[in-house]
């Protein structure tokens, strides 16, 4: 076929519109096709909403997380301190129960917990994948000693045993802002996890966007812009980030659910956010007290969360085949 | 050739890229000597053509021109300025003068930009606002290059190879630049589609009086584009001379393999012997001693291992005409591969 038969082809089949169809547009018709990346897509968005309207919902409710309505109210609990009502006391008043011996709300309590988790997950991701881009388009980019230097203490970093390292290091931190005696506020707890999930999280992704720079630097179009006169600036910005986009989503999603799950072993192992702040790590510690006697308040926390883990990582697996349909398996 | 000033005047240039090994600290070892000793010009809207088998250090040179690459040696003036080692400030007045089109289609246009984002990119660089606004220049652009103004939205997937060239042209049109490197701009592109673009860059460069260095691995390519041409091997021009000379008198035995290789169909009936080169490019690395040709030459003896020759105008060639050998070709010794006079080649 010659060149002016494929213009004409291309032209008249791309007629209906002059916007071009650009690689971003490809990939969200692509997503709306998988039906599994749609439906997760629902459920992780249904429990971020939870999460940003928690307070809202529980206004609505008319109950907090924190209050004990066992004091006011006895009879809720027997004398073992477990619901008095059957599947945990689960009634029209407290929809998904009552805790056991301090007798909080278990709904309310969950809600806040999803957002308490979702929020310290959630920035742990942004600062990690901001960190991981800064460091690893700059060692690409700029190779040399600073890429030797970067790659060295992405090697250490990886091979730390990283959960052994939070549950050392989340002790160190605290102690760097507050004396041992005082009580550690929750905002430095919060803080505190974001920070270290972040340290030992950015390596992986800087990694793989230093070898993608790599491979990018050497491509055509970033010399063409660089006989043009564009500032390294202008080429990192312009001609390289926007092809990166692909691998940043990817691991942003792959991050997240690893997060959710990470920041709530460390509350579980008690160096994280802890008891009475509603988090779904401390409910489910909490739930493992008592799921002999009471499986119902073990089961909401550990339900949602292995429902929402699992949505964002189909999610993450739609995003990624719709991104970049080759490296479908 | 005329006195007037060249207005690329290129003289000993080098490049010699640094083998790094050794452990554990690493360090220069050796180094490939991809381009030795370039001496050439380019006058003003005349077109050089750069040919040389593969690896031969073409596409190196072009990016010294262009300076996408640091010169180890020699001088590059543009103008008579020399901006062998300017810096990205120092050279921003020029960088819009001296413009490159790319060999790979594919690979030169940036994948999340559209055709008008690649098109106007270098005039927002260099903060360039024709009368017009930047949008009716780049249409007027594609215009140019052959190209629906309407796909100013698209995205290069979308464009057959010889469409996306054509963007790669209307790219280095922007600026509207005095010198273009266009470096095998057309190598990988569908034969059917070759000519197409070559007579688009040769309309261009009359029209616009652009001046041209036009690499390429044949010579056939280059004939009809280039009013001088060079040949390299092994990172040295061998012989360059305008093109009548260079084709009806090559004197390099390199230039004579090469022509044997260029297609009958540009070449008169008469019977011509074929020089088939054997063995490969020896590496650049360690290129052979004396003439860099002799290990693949027939007529190479003592002499060619000793001694260098040097680029000159050797007994028998006209002004402007240089060749690199101690013992020329001559075109009654060997029955010379006669080339056909087409009219074009008077234009
Ligand atoms: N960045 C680099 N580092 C090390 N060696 C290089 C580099 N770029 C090119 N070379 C080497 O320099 C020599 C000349 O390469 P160059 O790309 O200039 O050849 P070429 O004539 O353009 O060949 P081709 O027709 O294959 O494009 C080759 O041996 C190549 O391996
Ligand atoms: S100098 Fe010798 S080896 Fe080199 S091309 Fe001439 S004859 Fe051949
Ligand atoms: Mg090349």
């Amino acid at each position: 076929m010659t060149d002016e038969a494929t213009a004409k082809l291309t032209a008249s089949d791309g007629s209906k519109g002059s916007e071009g169809r650009s690689p971003g547009r490809l990939a969200w018709k692509r997503f709306k096709r998988d039906k599994t990346g749609v439906i997760s897509a629902y459920v992780v968005i249904f429990f971020f909403v939870i999460a940003i309207a928690a307070p809202l919902i529980a206004k609505l409710y008319g109950k907090d997380p924190y209050t004990t309505y066992a004091s006011a109210n006895p009879n809720l609990l027997n004398v073992f301190s477990y619901p008095a009502g059957p599947n945990g006391g689960m009634s029209s008043d407290f929809w998904f129960g009552i805790e056991p011996q301090l007798g909080r709300d278990v709904f309310t309590f969950l809600l806040y917990a999803i957002r308490t988790s979702l929020g310290i997950a959630l920035a742990a991701t942004l600062l990690t994948v901001f960190l991981g881009v800064v460091i690893g388009v700059t060692a690409g980019y700029l190779g040399g000693k600073t890429d030797y230097l970067v790659g060295r203490v992405i090697d250490i970093l990886l091979s730390f045993p990283s959960t052994l390292f939070f549950i050392a290091f989340m002790p160190v931190i605290y102690g760097l802002f507050i004396a041992p005696d005082e009580d550690i506020p929750t905002w430095l707890r919060a803080t505190g996890l974001i920070i270290v999930l972040a340290t030992f999280g950015w390596a992986s992704i800087a990694r793989l966007l230093r070898g993608q720079v790599l491979g990018l630097r050497e491509r055509e179009f970033v010399e063409a812009a660089k006989v043009t006169g564009a500032s390294p600036r202008r080429i990192v910005f312009k001609e390289l980030l926007p092809n990166l986009w692909t691998p940043i989503i990817i691991q942003g999603t792959l991050m997240l659910p690893a997060f959710v799950t990470a920041e709530a072993g460390l509350a579980f192992l008690g160096v994280g956010m802890i008891d009475p702040t509603p988090d779904w790590g401390v409910m489910i510690q909490r739930g493992a007290m008592f799921y002999t006697e009471d499986i119902t308040f073990m089961l909401f926390p550990g339900l949602s969360m292995v429902i929402f883990v699992l949505a964002f990582n189909l999610l993450g697996d739609s995003v990624r085949d719709a991104l970049d349909p080759k490296s479908k398996r | 050739m005329s006195n007037a000033q060249p207005l690329l005047d290129v003289s000993g240039l080098t490049k010699h890229f640094p083998i790094k090994g050794g452990f554990p600290i690493k360090r220069t070892v050796g180094a490939v000597q991809a381009v030795d000793g370039l001496d050439f010009q380019v006058a003003e809207g005349e077109a050089l053509g750069l040919v040389g088998e593969s690896g031969c250090g073409k596409s190196t040179t072009g990016r010294l021109i262009t300076r996408l690459l640091e010169p180890t040696g020699g001088k590059i003036s543009y103008r008579g300025q020399d901006i062998t080692h300017a810096g990205r400030r120092d050279l921003a007045p020029i960088r819009s003068e001296i413009q490159m089109i790319f060999q790979d289609p594919y690979a030169s246009l940036n994948p999340r930009q559209t055709v008008g984002k690649i098109i106007s990119g270098p005039m927002e660089i260099n903060d360039i606002n024709p009368a017009g606004g930047r949008e009716a220049r780049v249409r007027e652009l594609l215009e140019i290059v052959g190209l629906n103004p309407e796909h100013y939205n698209r995205f290069p997937h979308e464009f057959s190879g010889g469409q996306r060239q054509r963007i790669g042209v209307a790219r280095a049109l922007a600026l509207e630049p005095k010198l273009i490197v266009a470096d095998e701009p057309v190598s990988a592109l569908d034969v059917s589609i070759q000519a197409q673009v070559v007579n688009l860059l040769q309309k261009v460069q009359r029209e616009l009086g652009i001046a041209f260095v036009f690499i390429a691995h044949d010579l056939a390519i280059v004939r009809h584009f280039s009013q001088r041409v060079a040949v390299m091997y092994l990172g040295k021009i061998v012989e360059i001379a305008d093109r009548e000379d260079l084709y009806d008198n090559p004197r390099h035995p390199y230039t004579r393999a090469l022509l044997s290789a260029v297609p009958e169909a540009t070449v008169d009936q008469e019977p011509r012997e074929r020089i088939r080169l054997t063995g490969d490019v020896p590496s650049p690395i360690n290129p052979p001693s004396g003439c860099r040709f002799r290990t693949r030459c027939w007529k190479a003896t003592e002499k060619c291992a000793t001694e260098a020759p040097p680029l000159v105008q050797v007994e028998g060639n006209k002004p402007g005409h240089l060749t690199a050998c101690h013992y020329p070709e001559t075109a009654d010794a060997v029955p010379a591969p006669r080339l056909s006079k087409d009219p074009e080649a008077a234009a």
